[in-house]
C-alpha cells in the first residue's frame, strides 16, 4: 500500500491505495465521488473523464498513485462555488445534452477541456473532439449543440448554416 | 408562441441537474455495508459437456466466502420465458431448461459456470483463476441454416432438434400463393437483419441483500421493469413471495430494451445473499456485457412483393429465420412473432400478407427485445423489397409508396393489428418538403464533383407501441398482463408524488408526467413529483419498453388525476356549499359555475386531511388514488424518413450528408425530449445500417466483444446540424387513450437503416453499379467496395 494525496476538486485528500488501484477507483470507492463512471475497460468510452493538473484525463486508464500530488477535478467540481450550474453544465440542461445521464460527467469534462483549448471550435471540431466520448442516448446531436452554445456561438445561425 | 409550461412545453429536465454534477444514483453507486463480491467464472467456449468443476483449490484462498456452481441451483427454477409461442401445427414452442449457473453443458461464450463470492473483487477474481474446469469441447452450431439440418449438433440434448417453432402468421397459403400467381411482377430480396448488442452505457449490476430480522430480500438492479423481476424472480426461479422481495432499480443509465429481462446474475445475487449472511454484489465489466446481456435482431430473410399490373401491391411473403442464441431470453419468443409477423403490412394495404418464422437455437448469447424489436425487422425487409421492386419497375419510389398507402382509418391488416389512425401521405409530404428533393440533382453533381457517388433514400414505417392490450397479447402467448399503473398522493398542503410502474432511464418522465398533471390541476409543476423504480413505494405497473411509459402508464396517471378532481370537487362543493356539479377547476381554483366563489387547491387538499369542516359521512378523508389502465389497442406512430449519402467508390466509405425524419406521434407533451428521443434512435439505426456487427466465428467465438472490435457511432458519425432535421409536426392523435399520444423512443431505430441502405444503394447504380441490389447491414468500406468490384 501506498500513501497518497492530491487535490480533489480544491480539497486535499490522502487515502492508502495499492500499487493497482486505478484513479477511477479511488475516486469513486475511497472518496465516494460517484459521479465519475466506468462504462468500460478498454479505454474507449470516455465516462470516467476527469482533468489531472488541468488535463481531460481517462481514470480508467491511471493509476491514483500516478495521480500523487496531482490537482483533480470530477465533475462534483464543476459547478460555480455558489453551487449553480457552470456554463458548460447549464448549457447541456438547455439543449437537452444528456438523456440517462451515465455518459454526461465524462461529456461535461471533456467539453471543459476542448473549450479551454479551443473556446471556438468548429461543429467539426466538436464531433472531432469527441471521438473518445460515447453517447448511446443523444445521438450527439445535442451534446454539440450544447457544445458550441457554451463556447458562446448562435447555435441556430450555425444549423442555419 | 410555445408554451412555457404543461402539455407542449419543451420544459428542461428537472432530473438533469444531479446527473450533471455528479450527484446520480445508480445501481454501482450503491455499496450495501458488509458486502462481499461475486466474479462469474464464464465459459469461453461455446459448446461444452462440463464433466468435472473443482473448486478445492479455489475455496481455501484469501478472502473467499464460497463458491457456488450449478450443483446449488437445483432446487430452483430456471430463468422464464414470459411469452409462449404456439407453432403452426398447434404445438407450443420448445422451452429448454435455463439454469442460473450453468448444469452440464455450457452453451455459449459467457455461458456462467461457477460464482466466487469474496471479500473483494479482486479476491473473488483471483479465486476464479484457481477454479479446475474439466469440460469436454463439443462443435459448436452458429449459422441458423446448419443449425437446421437433420444431423446437426443439438444445443439441447433433450430436444429433438434445434428448431424452437415453425410459425406461421397472416393470410393463408393459398391465397397468398394465387396473389403470387396472378401477380405483373414479383420482386425478391433475401438479407440479413445484423446482430446488435445494445450497449447502454452503464453496465449491468446487482446487488442483493438479505435481512434474517423480517426474511426479506432486496435486489438493486439496472432494470428497465423492477416489478417484472420482483414477478419473474420471486415467482418462478427463487419462490419468494412479493412481500418478501423488494427490487430497486434506481437511476438507469440506459436500457433500450436489454435490461428489460430477468437475468442469472440478478437472481444469483439474491438468492447468495441469504446463502452468505451477506450482501452480494456484481458489477458487470463491458466485456462480460458483450457475452451476458441479451442481443438484438439477427434475422434472416427472404421477402417477396407481389405487384398487379398497375404496381398495387397485392401479396407480400417473408421467410425468416430468426436467432434466439441458446436459451430463450424473457421475451426472446415473441419478437419474431408477434413484434414482427404483425407489421408486415407496414403502411400498406396489401390484401395478402403471409410471414413464416423459424425460431433457432445456436451456441450464442441469447436474442431479445433491442430498440424497436421486431419492428426494425419487418420494416427493414419490406422497405428494402419494395425500394428494390421500385428500381425493377423503373418508377418513383416515393409514389409506390404513395398509391399503395392505407388512407382509410381504422383499418385492419391481414396480420392481426387494426390501425386506429395515421395519415402517411402527412408525413411523406412533409420529408419531401425538409429533404428539398428538387435540389437533390443539384448536390448529386457536386459529389460528383468530388469524385464522390451521391444517393438518395427514402423510408417509411409503422410500429405497434403503448405495448399492449393484456386481454389481446394473453391470446398471443404473453404469460403477463401488460397494463400500468399509478398512484397520485396529495399531500396535505397541496404538492403531491405520484408513484409510476413507468421506470425512467433517460425518458425524462420526471419532468414530463408533471406536466400532464400540473396542467390537468392547473397548479404549479414543480408541486409534483414523480417516484418510480422502488416495488416499496409504486404500485404494480409493467415498466418501461415498447415505446409505452406515456401511452399507457400515463395514460393510468390521467385516470388516477381524473379520480382526485372528482373527490377534490366535492370537497371544494362542501366548502362552498354548492353542489359538485356545479363545481369547476381552472388555475388551481375550484369555482362555484357562474358565482365569484371559489376555494384555492391548498384549501381543499387541506380539508381533506384536516376533515374538521368535511362530508365524512359521504366522502373518507385524503386525497390519493390509484389508476390500473389496460390499454384498448396498440398505438402506431408512423413516418417518413429520408436520407442522402455519399459514397467514395475507392474506399467504399459511406458519410450520411443529410438525414431528415417526419414522424406521427400524436400528441406530443414535450417536444424537446421527444426530439431527443429521435435523435438517440437515428444514431442507434445508422449504427446498425453503417457501422455494428455483433461477429461470431464459426466456432462461435465471439469476435466483437469490446469497443475495439463492436462500432459504436461516434459524434463524426452522425450528420452535422445544418442537414439535419427531425419532424414532428404531423399528428394524427391515438384515438383511444386520454393523452392522445403514441409513443416515441424507438421510432429512430426503426426508420432509419432501411432509409440509409436504400441511399447507399441509389448511389451505387447512380454511379453506374447497377449489379449491386443489396449490401448487408452493417454497409462498411469493406462490403460496400466488395459490392462495387462484384468480390
Amino acid at each position: 500500500m501506498t500513501k497518497v494525496t492530491m487535490t480533489v476538486n480544491g480539497k486535499t485528500v490522502s487515502g492508502e491505495v495499492k500499487g493497482n488501484t486505478l484513479l477511477t477507483e479511488f475516486l469513486r470507492e475511497d472518496l465516494r465521488l460517484t459521479g465519475t463512471h466506468v462504462g468500460c475497460d478498454t479505454s474507449q468510452c470516455g465516462a470516467c473523464v476527469v482533468h489531472v493538473n488541468g488535463e481531460a484525463v481517462k481514470s480508467c486508464t491511471m493509476f491514483a498513485a500516478e495521480a500523487d500530488g496531482a490537482e483533480v477535478k470530477t465533475v462534483e467540481g464543476m459547478a460555480n462555488a455558489d453551487g449553480s450550474l457552470s456554463v458548460i453544465q447549464q448549457a447541456f440542461q438547455d439543449y437537452h445534452g444528456l438523456q440517462c445521464g451515465f455518459c454526461t460527467p465524462g461529456m461535461v469534462m471533456s467539453a471543459a477541456a476542448l473549450l479551454k483549448d479551443n473556446p471556438k471550435p468548429t461543429e467539426a471540431e466538436v464531433r472531432d473532439y469527441l471521438e473518445g466520448n460515447i453517447c448511446r442516448c443523444t445521438g450527439y446531436h445535442n451534446i454539440v449543440r450544447a457544445i458550441m452554445a457554451a463556447s458562446g456561438q448562435d447555435v441556430p445561425a450555425v444549423a442555419a448554416e | 408562441m410555445p408554451k412555457d409550461h404543461g402539455i407542449g412545453a419543451s420544459q428542461k429536465r428537472r432530473e438533469d441537474v444531479r446527473f450533471l454534477t455528479g450527484a446520480g444514483n445508480y445501481t454501482d453507486d450503491i455499496n450495501v455495508h458488509g458486502q462481499a463480491y461475486v466474479h462469474f467464472l464464464r465459459s469461453d467456449m461455446a459448446h461444452g459437456k462440463i464433466n468435472n468443476i473443482d473448486t478445492s483449490a479455489a475455496e481455501g484462498m484469501p478472502g473467499v466466502v464460497r463458491i457456488f456452481t450449478g450443483k446449488d441451483f437445483e432446487g430452483v427454477g430456471g430463468l422464464p420465458c414470459g411469452w409462449q409461442v404456439t407453432d403452426k401445427h398447434g404445438e407450443p414452442m420448445k422451452e429448454p431448461a435455463h439454469p442460473v449457473l450453468a448444469q452440464g453443458k455450457v452453451r455459449h461464450v459467457g455461458d456462467p459456470i461457477a460464482a466466487v463470492v469474496a471479500d473483494s473483487l479482486e479476491q473473488a477474481r483471483t479465486a476464479a483463476e484457481a477454479i479446475v474446469l474439466d469440460i469436454e469441447e463439443l462443435p459448436a452450431v452458429v449459422d441458423m441454416a446448419k443449425a437446421l439440418e437433420a444431423g446437426s449438433t443439438k444445443v439441447h440434448d433433450d430436444l429433438a432438434d434445434n428448431l424452437c417453432y415453425d410459425w406461421q402468421f397472416g393470410t393463408d397459403t393459398e391465397t397468398t400463393d394465387a396473389a403470387f400467381k396472378n401477380a405483373a411482377h414479383v420482386t425478391t430480396l433475401e438479407l440479413v437483419n445484423n446482430r446488435l448488442v445494445a450497449n447502454p452505457m452503464e453496465p449491468r449490476v446487482a446487488v442483493g441483500d438479505y435481512s434474517r430480522a423480517n426474511d426479506e430480500h432486496t435486489l438493486y438492479t439496472t432494470s428497465q421493469n423492477p416489478h417484472v423481476i420482483r414477478l419473474l424472480m420471486g415467482a418462478f426461479v427463487l419462490g419468494i413471495p412479493e412481500h418478501k422481495l423488494r427490487v430497486v432499480a434506481p437511476d438507469v443509465g440506459g436500457g433500450f430494451g436489454t435490461k428489460i429481462f430477468h437475468y442469472a446474475e440478478e437472481a444469483f445475487c439474491t438468492f447468495a445473499a441469504k446463502a452468505c449472511n451477506r450482501p452480494v454484489k456484481w458489477t458487470s465489466t463491458r466485456s462480460e456485457a458483450f457475452m451476458s446481456d441479451a442481443h438484438g435482431r439477427d434475422h434472416v430473410t427472404k421477402i417477396e412483393l407481389a405487384l398487379d399490373k398497375d404496381n398495387n401491391f397485392i401479396g407480400v411473403r417473408t421467410d425468416t429465420m430468426a436467432n434466439m442464441g441458446a436459451y430463450l431470453s424473457t421475451f426472446s419468443s415473441s419478437v419474431p412473432t408477434w413484434l414482427h409477423g404483425t407489421l408486415m403490412a407496414g403502411n400498406y394495404k396489401t390484401p395478402a400478407v403471409q410471414v413464416n418464422v423459424k425460431a433457432v437455437f445456436t451456441n450464442t448469447v441469447p436474442v431479445d427485445a433491442y430498440r424497436g424489436a421486431g419492428r426494425p425487422e419487418a420494416t427493414f425487409q419490406l422497405e428494402r423489397v419494395i425500394d428494390k421492386a421500385a428500381r425493377e419497375l423503373g418508377v418513383d419510389p416515393v409514389q409506390l409508396r404513395r398509391q399503395n398507402f392505407i388512407t382509410s382509418f381504422p383499418y385492419e391488416t391481414p396480420v392481426a393489428v387494426a390501425y386506429d389512425t395515421g395519415d402517411y401521405h402527412a408525413t411523406m409530404d412533409k420529408m419531401e418538403e425538409l429533404m428539398d428533393i428538387p435540389g437533390f440533382a443539384a448536390r448529386r453533381a457536386e459529389s460528383e464533383k468530388n469524385g464522390k457517388l451521391r444517393g438518395m433514400g427514402i423510408n417509411c414505417f409503422i410500429e405497434a407501441c403503448g405495448i399492449a392490450p393484456s386481454n389481446l397479447v394473453g391470446q398471443l402467448g404473453a404469460r403477463a398482463g401488460l397494463y400500468d399503473a399509478a398512484t397520485v398522493r396529495v399531500n396535505a398542503t397541496g404538492s403531491i408524488s405520484v408513484m409510476v410502474g413507468a421506470h425512467s432511464h433517460g425518458q425524462g418522465h420526471e419532468t414530463v408526467f408533471p406536466q400532464v398533471v400540473a396542467e390537468m390541476l392547473g397548479i404549479d409543476e414543480s408541486m409534483v413529483d414523480i417516484v418510480h423504480g422502488d416495488t416499496s413505494k409504486i404500485p404494480f405497473g409493467m415498466g418501461t419498453y415498447g415505446s409505452r411509459s406515456l401511452a399507457v402508464c400515463g395514460s393510468a396517471m390521467v385516470r388516477a388525476t381524473e379520480k382526485i378532481i372528482n373527490k377534490a370537487k366535492k370537497i371544494a362543493g362542501h366548502l362552498l356549499e354548492a353542489s359538485d356539479s356545479d363545481i369547476e377547476l381552472k388555475d388551481g381554483q375550484f369555482t362555484v359555475a357562474g358565482t365569484d366563489k371559489s376555494v384555492a387547491w391548498g384549501d381543499v387538499t387541506l380539508a381533506a386531511y384536516v376533515p374538521h369542516n368535511y362530508p365524512l359521512e359521504d366522502i373518507e378523508p385524503g386525497l390519493e388514488e390509484t389508476a390500473f389502465y389496460d390499454p384498448a389497442n396498440f398505438t402506431y406512430p408512423a413516418g417518413a424518413y429520408a436520407c442522402e449519402v455519399e459514397v467514395d467508390p475507392d474506399t467504399g466509405k459511406v458519410t450520411i450528408e443529410k438525414f431528415v425524419s417526419a414522424d406521427d406521434f400524436g400528441n406530443v407533451v414535450n417536444p424537446m425530449i421527444v426530439e431527443g428521443q429521435v435523435h438517440g434512435g437515428i444514431a442507434q439505426g445508422i449504427g446498425q445500417a453503417l457501422l455494428e456487427n455483433c461477429a461470431y466465428d464459426e466456432n462461435g467465438q465471439l469476435l466483437s466483444a469490446s469497443y475495439m472490435d463492436y462500432a459504436m457511432p461516434r459524434a463524426d458519425d452522425i450528420p452535422h446540424m445544418a442537414s439535419y432535421v427531425v419532424d414532428h409536426s404531423c399528428q394524427t392523435p391515438c384515438t383511444h387513450n386520454p393523452l392522445g399520444v403514441k409513443g416515441c423512443g424507438e421510432a429512430g431505430a426503426i426508420g432509419s437503416p432501411p432509409t440509409v441502405v436504400n441511399a447507399v444503394i441509389d448511389a451505387l447504380h447512380s454511379g453506374g453499379h447497377t449489379h449491386v441490389n443489396h449490401i448487408d447491414m452493417p454497409v462498411s468500406p469493406s462490403r460496400v467496395w466488395a459490392a462495387i468490384n462484384g468480390q
